[in-house]
């Protein structure tokens, strides 16, 4: 690895650039047309600069309405990511034991990640249906139906952000050194104080980790979505419904939107890894000071 | 049982009582998540299972046991013979895209791990460069999709360039609503799955490896054939996994970037369920839950070929 650059260093280099380019460059399209003037269209070229078709997006009167479905997709968003943390860091504790059934929940939460989004969604669906139709049965129409964002909606994004979880906790305690869980052991800790005091601040960044997971994952969720929802929609499917009809920069301004919010939740949480990361090496160590 | 371990082996005894509160303790841990799968992947696979042998009407699915949901689904599969029914000629079709992003995702996904892992020289810039390839993964993927409208359609910028500069007389429509699309948007958007595995394997690898092959006179080429292609063999597996069953069950993109005039096996569950045809639509989720759980024996199981080689 030490010396002059190779020729194929350059060329390798180049691909990435390119790849890079590819990656962004439709991103960066869409966000500048969206700043489109108001007689300008789909494509290029700009016509003239606005905010033009940012104002009708918040002032509700364009094709395309942020609303409702901008609130929801924000509550599930965030109900998703911190069950994900909570129920991740617990599995992730529960793998460093052993205990009967460790295989089958870890291949189960593989298969989840690997069974087409489609199958499992429909089999949501129609749990659903089956318990609302038996529930209606017995019981009389005392409700319409059960399927609704913070039940069947919340379960199918769990489904696929669950794994993401167990897997970066995988990945975690598989690097980690229990000598300090037993050097707290020894001082006298307590199980809850050496967790908090000591597992956790070591696994922090990628809990923050875990929890950019979950909430990006479900505000993007789309496939797992469309057919547990319930009667109401999320974001990504409103804005999936309108790609077929909308002809106007409506549509980029509101995928600049949402992008606005996945790139802040990206920062924040980079950020606050970051940032924990810097405390932790810049915080005095009295190791070996005999304090 | 408890009185007789306690009175001949009382260490040995609550050594057993820690490992049984120790076991309990991890169960509870695990338990939201097992619940989780319980609740909303494992029973519901079941009930796909059960509701594919049901019967049904034009609105509702009825409880029974008929295999009318697999019969519809290959409606006129042999009657129509030779010419190929929707159901095989969904599946060849979507066969070929997930083949074509299959290739495709594995040169540029292994390519760009091979440059991050052997050719960026220090952690903080391999980190800071892996995360710029992950960022967009965070992002919308039907935004990912929209943002080629502008670059591919018939007044795009792709069209406009090359009209400009003379290479062609009018737009192409083939470049936007097509196979050509489907398969540009899923490579755009499921490289990520491809590169973080081998990138991951890649890292694992002993550089004093790639040393001994250079040292033993092997070229660049060689090195990377014969020693970290096989070395990075797990990491292109699961990557390979991951792509090939996200595009046999996609209907998401083939739908946005085809315009929805192009078939695959996710579409169809789609149209079914769409129909509030439930039994054929979860008849259609099984053979595709088959098909998917075939291809990936058939992947584990070329990685045990090449061991035996």
């Amino acid at each position: 690895m030490e010396g002059k650059r190779t020729l194929s260093f350059y060329l390798l280099a180049a691909f990435f650039a390119a790849y890079v380019l590819f990656l962004y460059g439709p991103m960066i399209a869409i966000f500048t047309l969206s700043f489109q003037g108001p007689h300008g269209g789909l494509t290029f070229p700009m016509n003239g600069a606005s905010f033009h078709w940012f104002e009708r997006l918040f002032a509700g009167n364009g094709t395309v309405k942020l609303g409702d479905s901008f609130w929801r997709s924000l509550w599930l968003g965030l109900v998703v990511m911190a069950l994900t943390v909570v129920f991740s860091v617990l599995a992730g504790l529960a793998f460093r034991k052993r205990f009967k059934g460790a295989t089958l929940l870890f291949y189960t939460a593989i298969a989840s990640l690997i069974v087409p989004s489609i199958v499992t969604s429909l089999g949501i669906a129609l749990e659903f249906r089956i318990f609302d139709d038996t529930a209606h049965y017995l019981f009389g129409n005392t409700f319409d139906t059960s399927m609704g964002l913070f039940t069947s909606g919340l379960g199918a994004h769990l489904t696929w952000t669950l794994p993401f979880g167990l897997l970066i906790m995988f990945a975690v305690f598989n690097r980690f050194d229990s000598r300090l869980e037993e050097a707290a052991r020894d001082l006298g800790a307590t199980p809850w104080q050496t967790f908090w005091h000591v597992v956790l601040p070591v696994i922090l960044p990628s809990v923050f980790g875990v929890g950019l997971f979950g909430f990006t994952l479900s505000w993007d969720e789309l496939a797992r979505s469309s057919q547990a929802i319930g009667p109401v929609n999320t974001l990504p499917l409103e804005l999936q419904a309108l790609t077929a009809t909308v002809t106007n920069p409506d549509i980029y301004a509101m995928g600049t939107m949402i992008s606005l919010i996945s790139f802040l939740v990206i920062a924040f949480f980079l950020a606050l890894a970051l940032w924990v990361q810097n405390r932790r090496s810049k915080l005095p160590n009295d190791a070996g000071k005999g304090v | 049982l408890k009185s007789r371990a306690a009175s001949t082996l009382p260490g040995h005894f609550s050594e057993q009582m820690k490992t049984l509160t120790k076991e309990k303790i991890a169960w509870l841990q695990a338990g939201p998540m097992a619940l989780i799968f319980a609740l909303f992947f494992l029973l519901p696979l079941l009930f796909v299972i059960i509701v594919s042998f049901w019967d049904y009407n034009d609105y509702e699915m009825i409880p029974s046991f008929t295999l009318r949901g697999y019969v519809d689904s290959f409606s006129g599969c042999i009657v129509n013979l030779p010419s190929l029914c929707t159901m095989f000629a969904t599946y060849l079709e979507t066969i070929k895209l997930c083949f074509l992003v299959w290739a495709i995702t594995l040169l540029i996904g292994f390519t760009l791990a091979y440059f991050l892992a052997f050719h960026v020289r220090t952690t903080t810039w391999r980190i800071a460069l892996s995360l710029l390839c992950t960022i967009p993964f965070w992002t919308s993927n039907v935004i990912r999709m929209i943002a080629w409208i502008p670059l591919l359609g018939r007044n795009g910028l792709v069209n406009a360039t090359l009209m400009n500069l003379g290479v062609i007389s009018q737009p192409q429509e083939w470049l936007l609503y097509s196979e050509f699309s489907v398969v540009l948007a899923l490579v755009h958007l499921f490289t990520f799955f491809m590169m973080v595995p081998i990138l991951n394997s890649m890292l694992r690898i002993d550089y004093r490896l790639i040393e001994a092959a250079r040292d033993g006179g092997a070229n660049a080429w060689q090195t990377v054939w014969n020693v970290i292609v096989p070395l990075s063999k797990t990491g292109i597996v699961i990557g390979s996994i991951f792509v090939v069953t996200i595009v046999m069950g996609d209907f998401v993109t083939v739908g946005v970037m085809g315009g929805q005039q192009i078939a695959s096996a996710g579409k169809i569950i789609e149209a079914r369920l769409n129909a509030l045809q439930f039994p054929v639509g979860a008849a259609n989720a099984v053979l595709l839950l088959i098909a998917v759980l075939a291809m990936m024996r058939g992947l584990t199981r070329a990685v045990d070929i090449r061991k035996e080689l």
